[in-house]
C-alpha cells in the first residue's frame, strides 16, 4: 500500500504509527498510559489519593448493584424493613464519607510542607556568605540590621553540630545510661536552638523588640556556626589554653553579632541590656558546657598528670600531657591495647 | 452462475478505497494505569518461589545499580524499601555485640542505628522537597537506603579485620575501608538525587547526604567489639 497524500511522516509502517495519531490528536483513542511520566512530582498522598477513588467507585458500584438486588427480596416487609436497611446503609456511608473528608483536610492542612517551602529557598552562595558574615558583628545599632529569615542554614548548622558531638562524646568515653548517645546529641542541639530562640523571642516580645521567631530561629542558628569550628578544633586537639582562646574570639564574635542584631532592633536601655545580657550569656555558656560536659573525666586527670610523667594505666584516655595530642582515636586504641 | 456473481461483487469490492491514516488492523489495546493491580490478582496462581524470585532479582537489579553508579532511572522508576530493609538490619546487627553488657557502652543498640537510617532519610527527603526537588517522597527513600550497601560492606570488611586485632594497622585499614565507601555512598547517592534538583543548588542537597552517611561511617569506625 502506497502512502497517501500529504504524509510527512518518516514512519515505514504502510499502515501509519500510533505517535502520528497522537499528534494529530483527533483520530484515535489510544492513550498509553505507561508512556507518562507520573513518577516526577507525585507523592504518595496522591497516589493514595488515586487508589482511594478508584476503590470507592468500585464499592459504589458494588453498592449500586447489591441495592439492586436486595430491594425486590424483601417482599412483604419491603415498606418499612427495605427503607429502614437501605436508610441505615446510606446513613453510615455519609458519616463514612464525612469523617475521610475531615480527616484528609487536616492531614492536608498540618502535614502539608509546603508551608515551610519558602524558607529553603535559599541558593548555595547566600548560604556561604552568611556563614562568614554570622562571625562578623556589624556596629549599626540606631536602625535595624537585616536578619535573614531562612531556615535551610542553621537546620544544617545544628545537624552538624550533631555529628560533632557524637564525636565528641565517643571519643571522651561518655557512658549514657538512660538513653542513648544519638539521643542525647540531638536532644542537646536541637533543644538549645528550638528553646533558646522561642525564650529569647518571648522577652523580645515582653520588651517590645522588632523580630520574629523566624529571625531569632534564624539568628541563633547562624549563631552554632562559632560553636561548631571551635569544638570540632578542640574536640581533636586537647589543649585547654587553645580552648579558652577560642571560646573568646569565635564565640565572642558571633555572640557580638548576635547581640548587635538585637540592640538595633530595640529601644530602651534596660531592654537592651536585658535581652542582650541573656543571649550572650546562654550563648557563651552553652560552648562551655558542650566542652566541658565531654572532658569531664580529663579534669580529674589533670590534676593527677601535672606531677607525673607517665600515663596511668588504669585510667581512660590521658589527654591533657604536656605535648598536643593529635587524634584522640588512636591513642584510646594505644591505651586499651596496655590495659588488656 | 454463482461464482460469476460473486466474482462481480467482489470485483465491486476492489475499488473501495481506504484512507491510509487510519490503522484498521493490528491490536488496539488500552493499557490501564491499574494495570499493576490486576497483574497482582493474576500473579496469585503463580508458585510461591518464582514470586520471591522476582523481588530477589528485582533487589539484586538495584544492588548492582548502586555497586556501577551511572545515570540511569532504574532505581528510581520502581522503588522499593525491601533492599533499604535489608542493608539497615544487617548493618545494625553487624553493630551489635559490642560490648553488650549494660555498664559500658562500646556500640550503639539496634533500635539506635535503625532509627538513625530512617529518621535520617526522611529529614534528606523533605529537604530535598523543600528545596523544590522533583522526586517522590518513597524514591528518595529508596536510593537513599540502596546507597547505604558500601557502608555495610566495610562494616563487614571491619568485623573482620577487627578479629586480627585493634591495633594502629587494624585501624588505619579501617579508616581507609570506610573512608572509601563513604565516598562511595556520597557518589552514588548524589548520581541519583542531584538529577532532581535544579543546577544551583546541588550542593545544598548534597550537604546533608554527606552528613548523613559521615555518621553512619563514624559509627562503623569507632565500633570496638567486646572481649
Amino acid at each position: 500500500m502506497s502512502a497517501g497524500p500529504g504524509n510527512r511522516s518518516t514512519n515505514t509502517e504502510p499502515w501509519g504509527s500510533f505517535d502520528e495519531n497522537l499528534i494529530q490528536g483527533g483520530s484515535s483513542a489510544v492513550i498509553d498510559m505507561e508512556n507518562l511520566d507520573d513518577t516526577s512530582g507525585s507523592s504518595f498522598e496522591d497516589m493514595g489519593e488515586m487508589h482511594q477513588r478508584m476503590r470507592e467507585e468500585e464499592e459504589v458500584a458494588a453498592e449500586a448493584a447489591a441495592a439492586e438486588d436486595h430491594t425486590p427480596e424483601d417482599g412483604d416487609f419491603l415498606g418499612m424493613k427495605g427503607i429502614k436497611g437501605q436508610l441505615g446503609r446510606q446513613v453510615a456511608d455519609e458519616v463514612w464519607q464525612a469523617g475521610k473528608r475531615q480527616a484528609s483536610k487536616a492531614f492536608n492542612l498540618y502535614a502539608n510542607i509546603d508551608i515551610l517551602r519558602p524558607y529553603f529557598d535559599v541558593e548555595p552562595v547566600q548560604v556561604r556568605s552568611r556563614l562568614i558574615e554570622s562571625l562578623i558583628p556589624v556596629r549599626m545599632i540606631n536602625f535595624p540590621q537585616k536578619i535573614a529569615g531562612e531556615l535551610y542554614g542553621p537546620l544544617m548548622l545544628v545537624f552538624t553540630l550533631v555529628a560533632i558531638l557524637l564525636h565528641g562524646m565517643k571519643t571522651s568515653g561518655t557512658i549514657i545510661r538512660e538513653g542513648t548517645l544519638m539521643g542525647t546529641a540531638i536532644g542537646t542541639c536541637f533543644g538549645y536552638w528550638l528553646g533558646v530562640s522561642s525564650f529569647i523571642y518571648f522577652l523580645a516580645y515582653l520588651v517590645n523588640a522588632q523580630i520574629t521567631m523566624l529571625q531569632t530561629l534564624s539568628l541563633l542558628g547562624y549563631g552554632l556556626f562559632g560553636h561548631c569550628l571551635v569544638l570540632l578544633v578542640t574536640y581533636n586537639i586537647h589543649f585547654h589554653f587553645l580552648f579558652y582562646f577560642l571560646w573568646l574570639l569565635l564565640g565572642g564574635l558571633s555572640t557580638l553579632r548576635m547581640v548587635a542584631a538585637l540592640l538595633s532592633r530595640t529601644v530602651g536601655q534596660t531592654p537592651r541590656l536585658l535581652l542582650c545580657g541573656t543571649l550572650a550569656l546562654l550563648h557563651m555558656l552553652f560552648l562551655l558546657y558542650l566542652h566541658f560536659t565531654y572532658h569531664r573525666i580529663v579534669e580529674e586527670l589533670l590534676d593527677s598528670l601535672e606531677g607525673a610523667a607517665n600515663m596511668v594505666p588504669i585510667q581512660r584516655v590521658a589527654r591533657d600531657v604536656p605535648q598536643v595530642a593529635l587524634n584522640a582515636t588512636a591513642r584510646s586504641l594505644e591505651t586499651l591495647l596496655m590495659t588488656h | 452462475m454463482a461464482a460469476e456473481e460473486a466474482s462481480r461483487q467482489l470485483a465491486g469490492l476492489s475499488e473501495v478505497s481506504i484512507s491510509e491514516d487510519i490503522p484498521v488492523e493490528g491490536d488496539i489495546s488500552l493499557p490501564m494505569g491499574s494495570s499493576r493491580r490486576d497483574d497482582e490478582f493474576s500473579t496469585l496462581d503463580e508458585p510461591v518461589k518464582e514470586t520471591i524470585l522476582r523481588d530477589v532479582r528485582a533487589v539484586g537489579n538495584k544492588f548492582i545499580h548502586v555497586l556501577y553508579p551511572k545515570r540511569s532511572s532504574a532505581l528510581l522508576r520502581d522503588w522499593d524499601l525491601w533492599g533499604p530493609l535489608l542493608l539497615c538490619v544487617t548493618l545494625a546487627l553487624l553493630l551489635q555485640g559490642g560490648a553488650a553488657d549494660s555498664d559500658d557502652q562500646g556500640g550503639p543498640q539496634f533500635a539506635e542505628v535503625f532509627v538513625i537510617i530512617w529518621f535520617g532519610s526522611i529529614i534528606i527527603t523533605l529537604n530535598s522537597k523543600l528545596l523544590g526537588g522533583t522526586i517522590s517522597f518513597f524514591q528518595s527513600l529508596c536510593v537513599l537506603g540502596y546507597c547505604i550497601l558500601p557502608l555495610t560492606v566495610a562494616m563487614a570488611v571491619c568485623r573482620v579485620v577487627l578479629v586480627g586485632g585493634t591495633g594502629a594497622v587494624s585501624f588505619a585499614v579501617r579508616l581507609a575501608v570506610v573512608t572509601a565507601s563513604f565516598g562511595w555512598s556520597t557518589f552514588a547517592s548524589t548520581a541519583f538525587l542531584a538529577d532532581s534538583q535544579p543546577p544551583n543548588r546541588k550542593a545544598l542537597v548534597v550537604y546533608p547526604v554527606f552528613l548523613f552517611y559521615f555518621i553512619i561511617g563514624w559509627i562503623i569506625l569507632t565500633f570496638s567489639p567486646s572481649q
